[in-house]
């Protein structure tokens, strides 16, 4: 890796390709991405995505479904054979049940729907860099500032008094904790947590959240779930 | 003539034809072989007899020579009949017989043949075909017997005539049978192809007749006729989607445009117009749910939206959804119960059934939250359930609301129907036909029930077939 490389990584840049034809979304998205610091190419159709994917140096490739000259699914199938595992989110149109397992089988690491809420692109492919970026953690203990979660004991522990968490609480710390430092969207914890992908219709995630915050940061003057506006929810030491 | 020619084309008249023709061919193979047998076995019986009298005859010259044979013809020669004779010395001069002249110039030859000859017939002399049997007797003599044929040329001629008739008028009666059959068959077609015309132009409430005699037309009009009801339901179906979608899709964007429009007029400052547009995108956010909810209504009630399904635990669908929905319950002070204990396998989508439920559950908590119960041990509970009954699976969401009045269960199910005690509450009243079209693509039913008091919604499922 190179020194710039290095300290890309640092700063939490990302290199980015989007994939996508329609030319005032990808002016949209590249201009989003920019303003944050990020650096981003584009594509407009298939076989250039594939082309400027192929040599595998992007964090992460944002890919349209459909595409001109090689629809997404078949450019995400064809980088897999070639061995380039660079994670690849898809966008799509196509918001049904099955659609979303199609691109996942097809080695899609995750799917968004569209129309869809920058802040939730945003989110996913922070996650899905930073995964590439760090080897798979087999950790068995995550720790946050004083708040420590143990998941072999399934013990979790704030100033080393033990917190009594439900199954399910414990799977929603482990999650924002493995995440630690990222903004998780309540579709994303939906997805992760409860493995559903439908629409709730109203705010349960935010009630599970505030359970949780409520076992967590009670009686703490150091809060540690934040809510981002607009956004979702981040596990960090101090608000930004 | 065109008419005509339409009926020519027809298949039953085809078929009819086909089968006139092998008919035809067999009926003349009969009758070709009728008639030469018979005209053989005539033949021989002609030549035994002529054979036989020769015989006789010669048998009268050994007894007194060429003078008792002359004798003898002479005799036989009044008698009336179709026996020919003749006897000629050897320079062919007639001595005796009933022959006046022999077509052939010269003297009868030995042997059996066939002769012409002339019979003086209404004056006239007309020839005459003869089979003959002629003997040289000794001395030059010549001795002839014959039978005229005339008798068994009428008999052949009457086999002829009678087999050609009767082969024409069979003939006749088939063209005339295939030409009805086929009108009969092409009226009946042509007016269902006219009824098709009718549909085709847009009139779908024409159907098919059906004669009633339940024949292979009267079952395919049946079937088509089924296919026309089904047809019109879809279409029926169709307009109410898109009026619907036309009224209920435009008040949110009126509702949206109107804010952004305010906020142009009137934001001083940027928090003005950032919060005007968070607004907007709020506004959007909520088109996006209802659009998406009623992209998956229509996509269920087309069928066949997703292929086979999975194997599912109904049981564990319905702890984890009701886990996701327990602490918003909890905060509406209700307390919610699932008995589903024993796992039971069902064929579908996890997501959709997931989807499913927890609307149910969400209405549930937003439709008697704010009911308050005297009753204290049955206060505002929400009971979900997952039990096998005989041949369904059911799914039930009970709570204890204020319920649903029995005549508006059946309106409550359609698209964006909300009661009008709950207008003003959120919502896009897409919930419950979104479940009702979720059940109906795993073959299911919604039905509202009394639970007395509240309302239970039932998700009935078919068990799963052991294939």
């Amino acid at each position: 890796m190179t020194l710039a490389g290095k300290a890309d990584q640092v700063l939490g840049i990302m290199k980015l390709l989007l994939i996508e034809d329609d030319a005032s979304a990808a002016a949209y998205l590249v201009k989003a991405f920019r303003e944050l610091g990020h650096s981003i190419d584009h594509a407009s159709d298939g076989l250039d995505g594939y082309a400027m994917a192929a040599d595998g140096r992007y964090d992460v490739l944002i890919v349209d479904r459909m595409i001109p000259r090689m629809d997404g699914l078949a450019l995400i199938r064809a980088l897999r054979e070639q061995a380039i595992e660079t994670p690849a989110l898809i966008l799509s149109a196509l918001g049904q049940v099955d659609d979303r397992v199609k691109g996942l089988r097809a080695g899609a690491d995750d799917y968004l729907p569209k129309p869809y809420a920058f802040s939730e692109l945003l989110a996913r492919v922070e996650i899905l860099s930073r995964r590439a970026r760090i080897a798979p953690t087999d950790e068995t203990t995550f720790r946050v500032a004083d708040l420590e979660l143990d998941r072999l004991s399934h013990r979790v522990t704030r100033a080393g008094v033990e917190i009594d968490l439900q199954p399910r609480e414990f799977r929603l710390l482990e999650y924002l904790m493995r995440h630690a430092g990222q903004v998780v969207t309540r579709t994303m914890l939906l997805e992760h947590v409860w493995d559903y992908h439908f629409d709730p219709q109203t705010n349960v995630i935010d009630v599970h959240v505030s359970r949780l915050r409520a076992k967590i940061d009670k009686n703490h003057t150091v809060q540690l779930i934040h809510t981002i506006r607009g956004a979702g929810y981040t596990l960090r030491e101090t608000s930004r | 003539m065109k008419r005509l020619g339409r009926l020519f084309r027809t298949t039953a008249f085809k078929l009819a034809i086909g089968i006139l023709l092998i008919f035809t061919i067999f009926a003349i193979t009969i009758l070709v072989y009728v008639g030469f047998s018979a005209q053989r076995l005539l033949d021989e019986q002609v030549s035994v007899t002529v054979s036989e009298e020769i015989k006789g005859l010669l048998g009268q010259y050994n007894i007194g020579g060429v003078v008792r044979l002359v004798r003898q013809i002479e005799r036989r020669s009044q008698q009336p009949g179709s026996s020919l004779y003749l006897v000629t010395s050897a320079s062919g001069e007639t001595l005796a017989g009933n022959i006046m002249s022999v077509e052939s110039e010269g003297l009868l030859e030995a042997g059996t043949y066939e002769l012409f000859y002339r019979v003086i017939e209404d004056g006239e002399p007309r020839p005459h075909r003869a089979l003959v049997e002629t003997v040289i007797l000794p001395g030059g003599f010549r001795l002839m017997v014959g039978r005229d044929l005339a008798e068994t040329a009428r008999f052949r001629a009457v086999i002829w005539r009678t087999g050609g008739w009767s082969i024409l008028f069979v003939l006749a009666l088939a063209v005339t049978g295939g030409v009805f059959v086929a009108r009969r068959v092409l009226t009946r077609i042509d007016q269902m192809t006219e009824t098709t015309r009718l549909i085709m132009a847009g009139d779908f409430s024409g159907r098919l007749t059906v004669s009633g005699t339940d024949d292979e037309l009267d079952r395919l009009a049946q079937s088509l006729n089924t296919m026309l009801e089904r047809i019109q339901e879809l279409m029926k179906g169709l307009k109410e989607v898109s009026d619907n979608i036309a009224h209920d899709l435009k008040t949110p964007l009126t509702r949206l445009r109107n804010s952004a429009e305010e906020a142009l007029r009137n934001s001083r400052s940027v928090d003005d117009l950032r919060l005007a547009l968070d607004h907007v995108i709020d506004e959007a956010d909520g088109l996006i749910k209802l659009f998406n909810a009623l992209l998956m209504i229509a996509r269920a009630e087309a069928g066949g939206a997703f292929d086979r399904g999975d194997n599912l635990d109904l049981s564990a669908i319905a702890h984890d959804v009701a886990e996701l929905y327990e602490p918003l319950a909890d905060e509406a002070g209700m307390k919610l119960i699932v008995k589903a204990n024993a796992p039971i396998e069902i064929r579908g989508s996890r997501e959709l059934l997931g989807q499913a439920l927890a609307n149910l559950i969400d209405n549930a908590i937003k439709y008697s939250a704010s009911r308050e119960q005297e009753d204290t041990h049955q206060k505002n509970e929400i009971t979900v359930a997952v039990e096998r009954k005989n041949d369904v699976i059911e799914l039930s969401v009970a709570d204890r609301g204020p319920g649903i009045a029995e005549e508006d269960r059946g309106r409550v199910l359609d698209r964006f129907v909300r009661l009008e005690t709950s207008r003003t509450r959120p919502g896009s009243g897409l919930g419950l036909s979104l479940a009702a079209a979720i059940a109906r693509l795993h073959n299911g039913t919604l039905k509202l029930e009394d639970h007395a008091p509240g309302l239970r919604v039932v998700l009935s499922l078919p068990v799963m077939s052991k294939t």
